[in-house]
């Protein structure tokens, strides 16, 4: 997201950023508002929305039942998808996931994974047949920076 | 979901969810609710939850696409994976091709393309949860979201559907009735035009049946039309008051 900065506006942040102040009034270490919201989507068997200054994420988690991977009979499936819509940013175009959203993806994916979050071993049912797989589809509807953070943030509550 | 139940009407001519016949499912209308986007809407109808976003007119990609007479018009019609009962593929379906389509041909005849010549509208509709009619409701919400972008429109249109279930002809068919239910027509109107923009039927009903179905669902769109015009309203009636509050302070 490169774009161009006027002189002035150059000059205005660096002189707030020597007084330890940003241009809407935080401080360096501030958060901006941040909304979340759970269970709005009756249909997901999980579901959170999160407001994060101008950006808004939906995170739907639905589980269902398959097979394990063959290295991993005795863990469930933990699946994680990004989709940046096109309606989040008129930078956005429409179409299969592009490096982005795939990058949004795995990092949550990961962070998810290696907190240990969830714990795969409980998600078997059968050992090396059937276990729930877990699906974990992220919508961005409007980009407004900081995906990374919201959609942890909201994948975890939903 | 498998079992049918014995009857979607009961004896005293009530419905699943308790409505009557001529009854529509409680509507929320929302519209500048995404930011970024140059209009917007978002829509609850029953347990449907969709919203819409417009950009532009903007420039036309990719270039070959551009008419030189006109702007030209695109949809997306989109389910999220979590919308449905079973976890749908992210990946465009074959029914979501075809309701783009349908939405846009249902939207262009109030749009006036040819104040915007070699430009693109885009439309984009996301169904965050479905439940039965989403066609319509995605029309009502990408209509609002136009207008809400301020593009010239001969009007607004609306959308409803009617359709049979057990003996009887219903308004606004949620999902069990849709599924279970004998015959669906989705209707979408230009209220002031009085003009019919998408007509579609699926399902078997007699000619009485199917007049009896399109009147019933001209009057569940000229109903909803009115909750449209509230909320761009309301848009407007709340910026004002904030404004009033911050003279205020």
């Amino acid at each position: 997201m490169s774009s161009i900065v006027t002189r002035v506006r150059k000059k205005q942040i660096s002189e707030l950023m020597a007084t330890d102040k940003r241009m809407d009034g935080r401080e360096l270490t501030d958060y901006r508002e941040m909304k979340i919201e759970q269970g709005l989507i009756e249909r997901a068997e999980g579901s959170a929305r999160i407001v994060l200054g101008k950006t808004e994420i939906v995170v739907g988690v639905k589980i269902e039942m398959g097979e394990p991977f063959p290295d991993t009979p005795n863990d469930g499936v933990l699946t994680v998808n990004a989709e940046l819509t096109p309606m989040a940013s008129p930078k956005f175009e429409a179409g299969p996931p592009d490096e982005k959203s795939i990058e949004l993806a795995r990092i949550v994916d990961r962070g998810i994974r290696e907190s240990k979050a969830i714990d795969t071993a409980k998600l078997v049912i059968e050992p090396g047949k059937k276990v729930f797989v877990v699906f974990v589809d992220i919508y961005v509807l409007n980009h407004g920076g900081n995906l990374i953070d919201a959609a942890a943030f909201a994948a975890v509550s939903a | 979901m498998n079992d049918k139940p014995e009857k979607l009407i009961d004896k005293k001519g009530l419905r699943l969810d308790g409505r009557k016949a001529d009854e529509l499912r409680p509507i929320k209308l929302e519209v500048g609710i995404i930011p970024n986007a140059d209009g917007s809407a978002y829509v609850e109808h029953g347990k449907n939850k969709i919203l819409a976003a417009v950009y532009g007119p903007r420039e036309v990609h990719p270039k070959h696409l551009a008419l030189q007479d006109r702007a030209v018009l695109k949809c997306r019609y989109h389910m999220a994976p979590f919308s449905v009962q079973e976890r749908k593929s992210p990946a465009p379906s074959r029914r979501e091709v075809e309701l783009s389509k349908v939405i846009r041909e249902s939207l262009e005849p109030a749009i006036f393309m040819e104040y915007y010549p070699r430009t693109m509208i885009d439309v984009f509709v996301e169904v965050l949860q479905a439940d039965g009619g989403t066609r319509c409701a995605s029309i009502t919400a990408a209509a609002l979201a136009l207008a809400d972008s301020g593009i010239p429109m001969k009007d607004i249109v609306v959308a409803c559907a009617a359709g049979k279930v057990d003996d009887t002809v219903v308004l606004d068919l949620m999902d069990a009735e849709d599924k279970l239910g004998a015959a669906d027509v989705p209707v979408a109107l230009m209220p002031n035009q009085n003009a019919v923009t998408l007509l579609q039927m699926d399902g078997i009903l007699t000619q009485e049946e199917f007049e009896k179905a399109v009147n019933m669902a001209l009057e569940g769109c000229r109903q909803i039309y009115s909750m449209q015009k509230e909320a761009l309203k309301k848009k407007y009636v709340n910026i004002s008051e904030e404004i009033k509050e911050e003279a205020e302070e």
